[in-house]
């Protein structure tokens, strides 16, 4: 009885106090609702699919910029905002401001909170002071800053409610990636690959940050959180010690694996799904072995971070093709069968299509045709080198040697695809994937090892494609078959997150600044402006007061831009060429904005 | 990560200026000098550009210019000296990461090929050693202190003779395609240097 006038009298809050599988049903709830955009992916699947179609390929050529908003950060913004209810949340890079803004205002700022962080976290961030995002869950808004601490707001307030440290800038150790809220945890990992961290996620329960369990990506099975019989690899157990037995001596303690990317989650199965980053160093020569568990999609039970199956795509990383890109969970039918799908397109070009119940692989194929480092993956179950990538020794930077430089490996460290992620549509069953299209010169050398220094080992030169002058493609993929549908040529890498509306559209955003919007079905250009800077961010949609909104942050950086702000050159010009491919510098300068799309109202 | 103490920048050294001998005792001297003239006088030294760049002496495979600070070599068919080539290396592996590819700069750090016309090997060597800060204005700019870092302090002089070689436009970007033979001296300096 008490209970019930609890629940009457303080309403939907009381239920929050309740604990348990709430908070996963409030979030699959109101990710139901194409209204809100409430998880960085759209929903636990990651296919960034919205059901608004109020903007349809008909219209779309008349979308304009409806409001802007400014975060006063100029480093290379990732991500993109979360609407919950009428409040817009907006995260920056370093230092990692949070605004709140009342779309009942035209984007008053309700609260900001601006963290206090040692600024000596910036020169351990690799790749520029990105941040991928804002969580949600429980009334609270989650922020997992640069220097590794994981913080969770009010989301009314901006108060915090509290707040944990989760690893150390002094060894290398970052935030960049967005956390995720899966039932009544939210999820984080870590960055440092090219510092020797050795990668980790962590599950922290929702109420109070305490932390409930933390999966390694090497170590020994406690660290792994691996099962030498419950735990398969494509169908097989995969036996005790399967991390450390493919590592000499204690390299695995500097390993890398790190985790930095997205999180799924399949609700009916309680598994949630990532991908583990490159193995440190650079240089294979200087760590032996498979490397297990880097560069391998994971799938954990929530609950206890248990491993039920693992999937390593690149053994021994030659080339720095980290696995952590987002792994999409879809059902469509394969060979006549209904079958609960994972997809996940690669840093090295290959497009995998799994069951994410069992972890047997289906496809996988190159979605990029230049891709050169292996001819394919070995599909044939019988064989012992079943689900291993067939390598082309001539692109082996480990065969080739330390002090010699490997020559037009495609793809480039940067992957056919980084963390931009791709979309999913239900409705032409098409996967639309941001892609890069670069090649590289990669000559590993002996390095040595200091907590809190890069761990590199290896020099880098990297140039479109011998007889190509784009840098990227925006691709439509069919995760059934592994074949590429349409491909739209891109000056540079598209290095935004795409987004699929019901509407029939498409959108990216380009590193020059524009934001595009294709058909679908065809790929076809159907609208395109550029916003005030390059673009590195993904692109979201919400409905308020009956409008249909886009919105994408602006404000060039990440990876991109330090590869491509000089412009690449031809290996082979010589003393007194002119020039190389297109410049970055020469369309964008920094920028952090954020830029809301409408149809004009009249 | 600031440096805990001033370091010895010969113990890092790749070029064998262990070496005992009359001149280069007095460039050590020199060096040194110019070097605490660096850390006492910041706005003195801050002041001084890199001299003339010809190539006037060879130390052990490394050239120096007139001035006794490491400078390249490249000769009429484009063949670079050891030491621009290694730098070639080095810095690609330690400075492109946020300093882009060539010295030619990012969205957020210097184009080093621009930064090295106006600043001189004493600076240089000071910033790298000691790291910076330009934080505000939206942009919160950090380069970590590299003293303790063998990968970047054993081939210093590497890469600021590359670098120097790019802010003359003595080459172009991209991989030197031919380049002097490893200097014998070199190896054992380095592998001294690594602690190997």
């Amino acid at each position: 009885m008490r209970k019930l006038l609890l629940a009457s009298c303080f309403g939907v809050t009381a239920l929050f106090t309740a604990g348990y599988a709430v908070a996963s049903d409030e979030l699959a709830k109101m990710s139901a609702d194409p209204n809100q955009w409430v998880i960085p992916g759209a929903n636990f699947a990651n296919t960034r699919y919205s059901e608004l179609k109020q903007i349809n390929t008909e219209n779309v050529h008349k979308l304009a910029p409806a409001w802007t908003f400014s975060t006063g950060v100029l480093r290379g913004h990732e991500g993109a905002p979360l609407v919950i209810g009428d409040v817009m949340y907006v995260h920056a890079p370093f230092p990692n401001t949070v605004f709140a803004l009342d779309l009942n205002n035209d984007g008053k700022i309700l609260w900001k909170y601006e963290p206090k962080q040692d600024p000596n976290v910036i020169p351990v961030m690799c790749c520029d002071t990105v941040n991928r995002g804002l969580s949600y869950a429980d009334g609270k808004i989650f922020l997992h800053q640069a220097d590794t601490t994981l913080v969770a707001l009010d989301a009314k307030t901006g108060a915090v409610v509290w707040s944990v440290k989760d690893g150390d800038p002094s060894k290398g150790q970052t935030g960049t990636d967005a956390p995720f809220v899966f039932k009544d945890k939210v999820f984080i990992g870590v960055s440092g690959g090219e510092f020797g961290v050795r990668g980790w996620v962590s599950a922290y329960d929702i109420k109070d940050g305490k932390l409930a369990w933390r999966g390694y990506s090497e170590g020994p099975d406690s660290d792994t959180l691996i099962d030498p019989e419950k735990t398969t690899a494509l169908g097989k157990p995969v036996g005790k010690d399967s991390s450390t037995s493919t590592w000499q001596g204690d390299q695995w303690k500097i390993g890398g694996g790190d985790t930095w990317g997205w999180f799924s989650y399949d609700p009916e199965l309680n598994l949630m799904y990532y991908g583990s980053g490159n193995p440190s160093t650079w240089n294979p020569k200087q760590r032996p072995g498979d490397n297990k568990w880097s560069m391998t999609i994971w799938a954990r039970d929530v609950d206890t971070g248990k491993a039920k199956w693992v999937y390593q795509m690149t053994p021994h990383d030659e080339w720095d093709y980290d696995g952590i890109n987002e792994m999409i969970l879809t059902d469509q039918t394969v060979d006549g069968k209904p079958r609960k799908l994972l997809t996940h397109f690669d840093r090295n070009g290959f497009g995998y299509t799994l069951d994410r119940a069992t972890g047997e692989l289906l496809v996988a194929n190159k979605f990029d045709p230049k891709v050169n480092w292996a001819t394919g993956i070995n599909m044939d179950k019988s064989s012992p080198d079943y689900g291993r990538p067939i390598r082309v020794k001539a692109m082996s930077t480990e065969a080739n040697g330390e002090d010699v430089n490997s020559k037009g490996i495609c793809p480039a460290a940067l992957g056919s695809k980084d963390e931009q992620p791709a979309a999913y549509s239900p409705q032409t069953e098409l996967f639309y994937v941001p892609t890069n299209h670069v090649c590289m010169d990669y000559e590993p050398f002996k390095v040595s090892y200091t907590a809190g220094q890069p761990y590199v080992g290896a020099t880098l030169s990297m140039y479109p494609p011998a007889g190509d002058s784009n840098m990227g493609n925006f691709i439509a993929w069919d995760g059934k078959t592994g074949k590429i549908v349409w491909s739209d040529p891109e000056q540079f890498s598209v290095w935004s997150g795409a987004l699929a509306t019901a509407g029939g559209v498409v959108f990216y955003g380009t590193l020059e600044g524009y934001l595009k919007a294709v058909d679908a079905k065809t790929g076809k250009e159907l609208y395109k402006f550029k916003t005030p800077s390059g673009i590195i961010g993904n692109v979201m949609t919400y409905e308020h007061g009956g409008r249909q909104y886009v919105a994408i942050l602006s404000g060039v950086g990440g990876w991109a831009g330090i590869g491509l702000a000089a412009g690449l050159t031809k290996p082979t010009d010589g003393l007194g060429a002119v020039g190389g491919y297109a410049a970055l510098s020469n369309y964008t300068a920094l920028g952090g904005t954020l830029t809301v799309f409408a149809l004009p109202s009249d | 990560m600031r440096a805990k103490h001033a370091p010895d920048p010969f113990s890092f050294a790749t070029s064998p200026l262990e070496k005992t001998n009359v001149t280069t005792s007095k460039l050590i001297l020199g060096l040194g000098l110019g070097f605490a003239l660096a850390l006492a006088m910041p706005l003195i030294a801050r002041a001084d550009p890199p001299g003339d760049p010809t190539a006037v002496t060879n130390d052990h495979g490394m050239w120096r210019d007139k001035n006794g600070d490491p400078t390249f070599k490249v000769s009429a068919d484009g063949t670079v000296d050891w030491y621009t080539y290694s730098g070639f290396r080095r810095y690609h592996s330690e400075c492109h990461v946020c300093h882009g590819p060539d010295g030619e700069g990012s969205s957020y750090a210097p184009a080093l090929a621009d930064s090295l016309k106006t600043i001189g090997y004493a600076e240089f060597y000071g910033i790298v050693v000691g790291g910076k800060q330009d934080l505000g204005a939206g942009q919160e700019k950090v380069m970590p202190a590299f003293a303790d870092n063998k990968n970047v302090m054993c081939y210093l002089n590497d890469i600021y003779v590359y670098l120097r070689a790019r802010s003359q436009d003595a080459i172009p970007r991209g991989r030197p395609p031919k380049h002097a033979d490893k200097p014998p001296e070199f190896e054992e300096a380095e592998t001294k240097c690594m602690g190997e």
